[in-house]
């Protein structure tokens, strides 16, 4: 027996869901940037600190995105094999993406080809990720990616015979690299294993999961510990401007991986966490 | 901290004055120009054709606004990544530029021409869109309209936070 779930029913949520990560930070991320204004004691975090608590509040009470760079679009949708969407899935989220940006006055961000570089005018299309999952319910994770992060994120090849200090030398010194530039403090998404495309798209999902959640391995729970604690002693700080607080979370996901590889992706996130999700 | 308050265009060279690290809060006009903005300006400059604005003694701020909304000066309007500009920075202070605004690290060759041409380098937070674009009280679209939200605005600000990263003597906050 297959579940119906008819297209108006999911574009109407899409709508509610990618208008609402625009404007309002989520609470785990206003928490985390308030615990860490708690704590600094250098002088430019405090004033980073400062301005991204009010940011979070003028965005929200006076209807201003939170960022001029509403990024662009992800989709990761999971599908219940059970299920049966009337209407083209790719379709209503792009007809969601049009119809927020432009009834928002969110900035489109997107230009149609890389190189002739004309800009599509209603930030689509949006990036969507497909998964079969067993059961009858439809789930959507939304992200809202800015590119001052995007382009500081990386996919590479390592060797299998990497040391787990060697892996940890290599994720902080990116960050050391690249965190200043990415609009700290950062949430660092790692994704390991697998193949290149594997691997970032894992980087990527890793940075859907709440601030507090860790990995479910203790073994790579405690890998995010330790990532976190190095890197939060770079003194990269909030702005790149110096303190504590370079990253606020560091998450990994892993995948089994073939035996010549060791498959790296490391995705930037920014202060400016935007996310949603829903399940139907 | 103690902010000091910059009154633009009147005290536009006091910038040049300033040291690392300062925090500052502008009140007056600027322009913003960002990647494919800055890139015209020096096709134009290199082909010695007219510039649609007056660039010397002025502040170019790297950003790319969402629309303003019906009643509002201005959309979201913070910095955006100012590396990406490195390549443009000789070309842009060699016609007077006192200096830009954005946010993150540059290049030590380009830190130098801060030193060269005596021009400042100041950062504002990445990610503040909301608060910095509340900070601008008029906004309209000044040349390279086809750009869209890449165009060069005319901007007006007030109590604009930004510290100084690279001054005019090429020190640099990055070292």
């Amino acid at each position: 027996m297959f579940r119906v779930i008819e297209g108006d029913i999911i574009y109407n949520k899409l709508v509610h869901v990618i208008t609402k990560a625009n404007f309002e930070l989520p609470k785990d991320v206003e928490d985390a940037l308030l615990e860490a204004y708690n704590i600094e004691n250098n002088e430019n975090a405090r004033i980073v600190l400062d301005i991204l608590i009010k940011n979070a509040k003028i965005a929200k009470e006076k209807r201003i995105p939170i960022c001029q760079d509403c990024g662009m679009v992800i989709a990761f949708v999971e599908i219940g094999d059970k299920v049966c969407i009337k209407g083209n899935l790719n379709d209503l989220i792009n007809r969601a993406v049009s119809e927020v940006y432009k009834k928002n006055y969110l900035r489109p961000s997107v230009v149609k080809d890389p190189l002739k570089r004309i800009n599509t005018q209603d930030n689509t299309p949006a990036i969507v990720h497909y998964e079969i999952k067993t059961g009858d319910k439809l789930r959507f994770y939304i992200l809202i990616k800015g590119f001052g992060s995007e382009n500081a994120s990386i996919v590479k090849s390592l060797i299998p015979t990497i040391t787990e200090d060697e892996l940890i030398s290599e994720i902080v010194n990116h960050v050391k690299n690249h965190g200043p530039n990415a609009c700290p403090p950062l949430l660092v998404g790692i994704g390991i294993g697998g193949t290149l495309e594997k691997a970032a798209l894992l980087s990527k999902k890793a940075t859907l999961r709440p601030l507090k959640e860790k990995n479910n391995d203790p073994y790579w729970a405690k890998m995010e510990e330790k990532l976190l604690k190095e890197i939060n002693e770079l003194n990269i700080g909030p702005g790149g401007l110096g303190g504590k607080t370079t990253a606020l979370g560091v998450h990994i996901e892993v995948f089994p991986v073939h035996i010549a590889g060791f498959t790296l992706a490391i995705n930037m996130q920014c202060s400016a966490i935007r996310h949603g999700w829903f399940e139907i | 901290m103690k902010f000091k308050k910059i009154n633009l265009p009147n005290e536009i060279n006091e910038l040049k004055s300033l040291k690392v690290g300062e925090w500052l809060l502008l009140d007056g006009p600027i322009y913003s120009a960002r990647d494919q903005a800055c890139k015209l300006l020096v096709d134009l400059i290199k082909e010695r054709k007219d510039i649609p604005l007056e660039l010397k003694n002025s502040l170019i701020y790297h950003m790319g606004p969402s629309p303003a909304p019906p009643g509002k000066a201005s959309g979201s309007a913070g910095p955006t990544t100012s590396k990406r500009m490195d390549p443009f920075v000789p070309w842009l202070l060699s016609q007077g530029i006192v200096g830009f605004i954005g946010k993150g690290k540059r290049d030590k060759e380009t830190e130098m021409y801060f030193k060269k041409y005596k021009g400042v380098y100041l950062v504002t937070v990445g990610g503040a869109g909301a608060y910095l674009g509340d900070k601008i009280k008029k906004m309209e679209v000044f040349a390279f309209h086809e750009l869209g939200p890449e165009a060069i605005y005319y901007l007006e600000v007030e109590d604009f936070p930004a510290m100084v990263a690279i001054d005019s003597e090429g020190n640099s906050f990055w070292k």
